[in-house]
């Protein structure tokens, strides 16, 4: 690349960090991370609105849903952001792994198939995006082709990326382990279902994302 | 004859001269044979994105469930000149792909990745 081209590439940077007044920011993660929960109490927080349905079975999200103009306010600072809850990303989907959840062979098939999509609707909307907040449960192997896949689509992008370390409710959860493998990107340790440590969670998204 | 899985190594040299879609492609096509492959240098964030988005496609009840894939988080180059003359100072790294159903990764971490292959 032309070292013109790069000048005029950095200054756009530049130009869209301070002009732009809103933010549209997509909630990635695994399936059953948490991502809805949250996207649920940060609208629930600031609109006082729902977002989406929240499953202990994998795959409850299965189509990307945007929540417009949700206004944090944060330490006399405040951001404007599009919120996109997205389908948990995935490489593999077996229907049996449905089925041993009491659903139907029926059902299970279909769950499968909206799975496949809904991952394929997440990876598009990553094109679209100004920042992410990847959430991974906290009580798992941080080390997932899924996580190195979305930090390295947006480091690539040269996008923020702010990791949630959900469900630190959990005696077993360790946001040190997740810090360690990923040290370069800022993590706020979570509880999305309980509330824990949120207000952290917004001066974050208020600082990387305003 | 032996009987066995079959693991293909593919190297650098071999990669560099394909195109994404070629490399996307190939890993899909093997893997659906029943190939476990190991990739000397790892694919880009598009291409593992490519490579997700293909395989979701491929996906039918009874066939094919999809993929594991490992590999180890890219590395950067802090080479300022690099930087400064826009030269790709990322580097992908070492990649094992498999069939779900017959791959399965026991443990990851930094700088091991423990895997169980398994017949179909
Ligand atoms: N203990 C605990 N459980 C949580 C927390 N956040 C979410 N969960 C639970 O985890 C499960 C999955 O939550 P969801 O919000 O549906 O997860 P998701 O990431 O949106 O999942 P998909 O839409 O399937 O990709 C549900 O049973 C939640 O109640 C948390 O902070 N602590
Ligand atoms: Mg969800």
């Amino acid at each position: 690349m032309g070292i013109i081209k790069r000048l005029r590439q950095n200054f756009n940077w530049i130009k869209r960090l301070f002009k732009k007044k809103k933010a549209r920011i997509g909630i990635y993660g695994p399936p059953n991370a948490g991502k809805t929960t949250l996207a649920n109490r940060i609208v629930r927080d600031w609109t006082g609105d729902a977002m989406g349905s929240v499953s202990h079975i994998p795959h409850e999200t299965r189509r990307a849903r945007r929540r417009e103009g949700v206004t944090i306010e944060c330490n006399g600072s405040s951001v404007t952001l599009d919120i996109i809850d997205t389908p948990g990303l995935a490489t593999k989907i077996d229907f049996h792994d449905f089925m041993s959840f009491g659903l139907t062979e029926e059902e299970s098939k279909r769950r499968a198939k909206e799975a496949t999509e809904g991952v394929i609707e997440a990876v598009k909307w990553l094109d679209d995006l100004d920042g992410v907040i990847l959430v991974m449960d906290a009580t798992e192997d941080p080390y997932t082709q899924v996580n190195v896949t979305v930090i390295g689509n947006m480091e690539a992008r040269k996008l923020p990326l702010l990791i949630a370390a959900n469900k630190i409710d959990l005696p077993t959860s360790s946001p040190a382990r997740i810090h360690s493998a990923f040290p370069q990107h800022p993590l706020v340790p979570i509880s999305a279902l309980e509330g824990q440590n949120i207000d952290a969670l917004y001066q974050q998204i208020a600082a990387h994302f305003g | 004859m032996m009987k066995g899985i079959q693991m293909d190594l593919i190297s650098e040299d071999k990669l560099d001269g394909m195109t994404s879609m070629e490399k996307v492609r190939l890993i899909l096509d093997e893997v659906r044979n029943g190939k476990i492959l190991i990739l000397e240098k790892g694919l880009t964030p598009n291409e593992q994105t490519k490579l997700i988005e293909l395989t979701m496609t491929e996906i039918a009840p009874d066939d094919f469930s999809g993929i594991e894939i490992e590999s180890y988080p890219v590395k950067h180059d802090n080479n300022i000149l690099g930087k400064l003359f826009g030269k790709n100072t990322v580097k992908t790294r070492l990649t094992v792909i498999g069939p779900a159903d017959q791959l399965k990764t026991i443990k990851k971490d930094r700088d091991l990745i423990s895997a169980l292959v398994s017949a179909p």
